[in-house]
């Protein structure tokens, strides 16, 4: 009976994944014999965790895999130990990892030897805005008249929150700094949550916070959105806070502050893994993409729901280095020689 | 107020449905599992669980994983008492007072103490919650990196100076206990520091291995050295001894209120479970008569570390539900499945989601009920793990603390490195080197160190931010009085003491 | 307290020379957080305080208070034992296999290096058979086996048997 129903099961899969029938044809090839991994290279609780994790879900919900999958943290050294884990598994293909844009800061800012190149690209599921975010008592209604009033004030007045240090939100902040000629304060802390209750508490000025971390607050009235670091609006139009949608915040360039970043969130495998083995996933990803969990958590996430794999995905991976490259040289986080 | 109580009456409807009595048990069962397992945590049970429960409604699946979160509270205790291994970082204190009880033959008196004072404990914050929820999460936004800092240098302060080995030797434990927390990244500049270019030491060195090697692998090397046999085997435990501790606790309910305003404000202030143990054991030490005989089998050291600890626990989940902020690993996973349910933590959540919050709330007080009886029945069977003859249990325990090291960041290496502790623990004993100011060290010192650089960024590297406003001033000089206070009273003691010995 | 360590008054290393030894452990460990975070900058920059202010600040406590407790240790009048060589030599047979069974994990996994410490350990310090003993040694490792790969999906280092099984 079990193994009938799964019959069936792999069967409306395989329905599914009509679309790319050329490329799923050959990717049933391949089955995972074990349970999969997936690395984390994150604390719990943050963004790539909760992705990991509704992926993990969402896989186990939908019977999508005939093995069970596994979310590991490897968070030391800035994620550092987590690339590490996956480029030393050189093979292991049961293994995937989920980055974030760690994948590029983490090496350059500390010199932990580990590159994308180290990695097999599976597929980028998603890209997570960046939202400018002040207190909502505060008298900003918009990019320009917080920009104002930085411009005003000496150097350092205003405090920038963030997650982490040398890492995308300071990144972002340095940016800033270099439109407007003034110096802000940055304050790194652990998470995005705490972030934002940082700024709700009035203990910073601004933040920079990914939309999930922040929507709560934003839906009870503590804090305004400015603007979004992208090249356009939020495609999401449901209603979130007093009547007004994601896609009502303006872009950051449309207000003067000529600020692009997005995140990666997308799975690597360790490298020398089969190509059976790669299509497996991207065609697993697919599925899961598929399922109205995702949708609904790129919706409470109001995620760029790009998605790419292959050669394509490659590309844009590399040409997101070296922008980070360029933005880090620049802003000197470089890590030092002698360490 | 009586909307409140209505609604909380009704989450006690949904909750004594029997499926959701059948998933409670079910959670608390597993949650003991997790704590009694070191490295096993509460996060890894509801990170397992959490996959399995997205087919239940929102309130029976939080009910089982809010039990497994409190079975793994009371779990910590166990193994604290009866190996001198905490299962959890937050019964490091109970270790110190629970394992000397189980060595005199007294584990039934100290796990029932334990198991007990985690409920009352745990009691006083829920109802707290279901009182004053809202008033206390505005409380908790006003606190900002001089104020945590201010917090953690209090529960410093509160520990420190208590023991009665050489001072210079606490101080170099203390401050190696600071360095070794200091290694890994830096999390202000993003640096890597103290590693010597070793990527095994990315991680720094986590707590709970140096608690497990110090503590366990430590213990049993000293056991190996005295012959080998766990004392306290002979104890004779039965059914009875649950009642006859039941019988002596209530003289110490000032103890046990004062442990659970401790817990409470440091679960709020976002401090946590474990410098709330420590805290609590340090000022119980001090307020009380028998503070002497701590550290040697004294009931009082046990009740205030786990009263507190679970008063902090239960308390730290005031802030994910109000404000999206988890207050624990366990809290963050939870958090992660609430938004997979599509409920949104945070301010609203108490207006658009009554019925799960209040079921939630409702849960807290039946799973802690269930969980303590459950417990309590189990302690006879608790207590006889110690006549295991020594060369059996000793070789599984050595394999468990492993297990515990290796699963905490998945590495090889921390296993090495909780040899070493271990190794490190035995003549720290044995020449007389305190190990718990090393282990709040480790514990406390990076984020302290955090919330003090993050405080200077904000203030320019000005040190008035600490004196800046009433409520971070009052918290300082709190630490200082009790730093001070803690410096005379020790400085008295050793002047009797010598006067002692030399007369 | 086992007190028969003391009445039997046997050999064994002083305890004066031991503590000397260890206080100078202790200091050598203080002194390498001085050199680590010398390597990072022990100021106080544009950010605040460093990366290496803290650590080093504790480890130039750590290396004068074992100023402190050395001489102290030196002055030590006592001339007593710091354990006997029998006792030591137990912890010695603990330690010993201990760090080869870690040492083991990375490549026999963690379920059979287990067995073979359960094993050793019951027959060499129980004097149990070695049917009760093999029992038990496959016996606790099956339990954690079915508790932390099956049940909670916490994957543990696995050695060449547990891929000849297929996992």
């Amino acid at each position: 009976m079990k193994r009938f129903k799964r019959k069936t099961t792999l069967f409306a899969t395989a329905l599914l994944g009509a679309s790319i029938a050329a490329l799923t044809l050959p990717a049933q090839a391949w089955e995972p014999t074990k349970p999969i991994e997936i690395i984390v290279p994150a604390g719990t609780g943050g963004g790539a965790d909760q992705m990991a994790r509704a992926v993990q879900g969402i896989i186990t919900k939908h019977n999508l895999s005939k093995q069970s999958v596994v979310v590991i943290n490897k968070s030391g050294g800035a994620g550092g130990e987590g690339f590490l884990d996956v480029k030393n598994s050189k093979g292991d293909d049961h293994k995937l990892i989920i980055t974030l844009s760690n994948l590029f800061t983490t090496p350059l800012a500390t010199g932990i030897p580990f590159s994308y190149k180290d990695l097999t690209p599976i597929a980028m599921m998603a890209l997570d805005e960046f939202v400018l975010w002040v207190n909502a008592s505060t008298p900003y209604q918009t990019a320009k008249d917080y920009m104002d009033a930085i411009k005003k004030a000496p150097d350092g007045q205003f405090k920038m929150g963030g997650t982490g240090s040398k890492q995308e939100d300071q990144i972002i902040t340095v940016a800033i700094e270099k439109v407007i000629g003034k110096k802000m304060t940055y304050i790194p802390y652990k998470g995005g949550g705490a972030v934002a209750v940082q700024l709700v508490g009035g203990h910073v000025d601004s933040t920079v916070n990914n939309p999930i971390e922040a929507v709560a607050q934003w839906r009870a009235g503590s804090l305004r959105p400015l603007c979004v670091f992208d090249s356009k609006k939020l495609d999401y139009h449901e209603p979130i806070a007093n009547g007004k949608a994601w896609d009502s915040i303006p872009t950051c360039k449309s207000a003067g502050l000529d600020v692009e970043y997005l995140m990666l969130r997308g799975f690597f495998a360790p490298p020398g893994i089969s190509k059976e083995a790669v299509d497996y996933y991207v065609d697993l990803m697919k599925k899961v993409r598929e399922t109205p969990e995702w949708k609904k958590l790129m919706d409470d996430g109001a995620y760029n729901q790009t998605f790419m794999s292959g050669k394509e995905y490659l590309d844009w991976v590399a040409k997101a280095e070296k922008t980070h490259e360029e933005l880090m040289k620049s802003a000197g986080f470089l890590a030092a020689k002698s360490n | 107020m009586i909307e409140d109580i209505a609604n909380l009456f009704h989450g006690f409807a949904v909750v004594v449905q029997p499926f959701n009595l059948v998933l409670m048990v079910i959670g608390i069962v597993l949650g003991v599992i997790v704590g009694v397992l070191p490295g096993l945590g509460g996060a890894n049970g509801v990170a397992i669980l959490l996959p399995l429960t997205f087919s239940m409604s929102p309130t029976s699946a939080i009910i089982m994983l809010s039990c497994i979160y409190w079975g793994a509270l009371f779990g910590g205790a166990i193994t604290s008492i009866l190996f001198n291994i905490p299962g959890e970082p937050w019964s490091v204190a109970t270790t110190f007072d629970g394992h000397p009880m189980a060595q005199q033959g007294k584990a039934g008196e100290a796990l029932t103490a334990a198991f007990t004072s985690s409920f009352v404990g745990a009691l006083f914050a829920v109802i707290m919650i279901t009182l004053v929820a809202p008033l206390v999460a505005s409380f908790a936004l006003r606190f900002g990196p001089a104020e945590i800092f201010a917090v953690y240098f209090l529960a410093f302060c509160s520990f420190v100076g208590l023991s009665k080995e050489p001072p210079f030797k606490t101080i170099v434990s203390m401050m190696l206990g600071f360095a070794l927390g200091a290694v890994g990244l830096d999390q202000m500049t993003g640096q890597l520091r103290l590693t010597f270019g070793f990527t095994e030491m990315l991680n720094g060195f986590d707590f709970l291995i140096a608690v497990i090697g110090l503590f366990g692998i430590g213990e049993i090397l000293l056991t190996m050295e005295e012959g080998l046999s766990f004392k306290g085997r002979a104890a004779h435990i039965n059914a009875r001894v649950v009642f006859q501790t039941w019988a002596t606790l209530p003289k110490y309910w000032l103890l046990s209120l004062r442990s659970c305003l401790i817990g409470c404000w440091m679960g709020i202030s976002p401090a946590g479970a474990t410098p709330a143990s420590f805290m609590s054991y340090g000022i119980a030490k001090r307020m009380s008569k028998n503070g002497k005989n701590f550290g040697k089998g004294e009931i009082e050291g046990v009740i205030a570390p786990e009263t507190a600890a679970h008063a902090a626990g239960t308390s730290a989940l005031l802030p994910m539900i109000a404000l999206g902020v988890p207050g624990s690993p366990t809290a963050a996973v939870l958090l992660g499945g609430l938004l997979i349910w599509g409920l949104q933590p945070g301010p609203l959540l108490f207006v658009e989601q009554k019925d799960f919050v209040w079921g939630l709330i409702a849960s807290m007080y039946m799973g802690n009920i269930v969980g303590l009886l459950i417990v309590l029945t189990c302690v006879p069977l608790f207590a006889a793990i110690l006549r295991i003859p020594f060369s059996v249990i000793a070789p599984v325990i050595l394999v468990l603390c492993a297990i515990g090291a290796y699963t905490v960041h998945n590495s090889s290496f921390d296993v090495i490195m909780m040899v070493v502790f271990g190794i490190l623990g035995y003549f720290m004993k044995k020449t007389s080197y305190p190990m718990a100011p090393m282990v709040l060290a480790i514990v406390l010192g990076d984020k302290a160190e955090e919330a003090f650089r993050q405080s200077l960024l904000g203030s320019g590297g000005s040190l008035g931010i600490f004196f800046s406003n009433p409520l971070v001033s009052s918290i300082m000089v709190l630490g200082l009085v009790a730093l001070f206070w803690g410096a005379i009273s020790t400085g008295w003691a050793r002047l009797r003491g010598q006067a002692a010995t030399a007369a | 307290m086992s007190h028969s360590a003391k009445e039997a008054g046997g050999a064994g290393p002083s305890h004066r020379n031991v503590e000397i030894g260890f206080t100078l452990f202790m200091g050598f460990l203080g002194l390498l957080s001085i050199i680590g975070s010398l390597q990072v900058g022990i100021g106080w920059g544009a950010e605040g305080p460093k990366a290496g202010f803290f650590p080093f600040y504790c480890g130039l406590i750590v290396v004068l208070s074992t100023v402190v407790n050395l001489i102290n240790a030196i002055r030590m009048q006592e001339n007593g034992l710091f354990a006997e060589w029998p006792a030591l030599w137990q912890v010695v047979s603990v330690v010993v296999p201990t760090t080869i069974y870690v040492l083991a994990i990375p490549y026999l996994g963690m379920y059979v290096s287990s067995a073979i410490l359960i094993a050793a350990f019951m027959k060499y310090f129980g004097r149990y058979s070695w049917l009760f003993s093999i029992a038990i040694a496959i016996a606790v490792p099956a339990a954690i086996f079915f508790m932390f790969e099956i049940w909670f999906l916490v994957p543990l280092p696995k050695g060449p048997v547990e891929s000849y099984l297929g996992y």
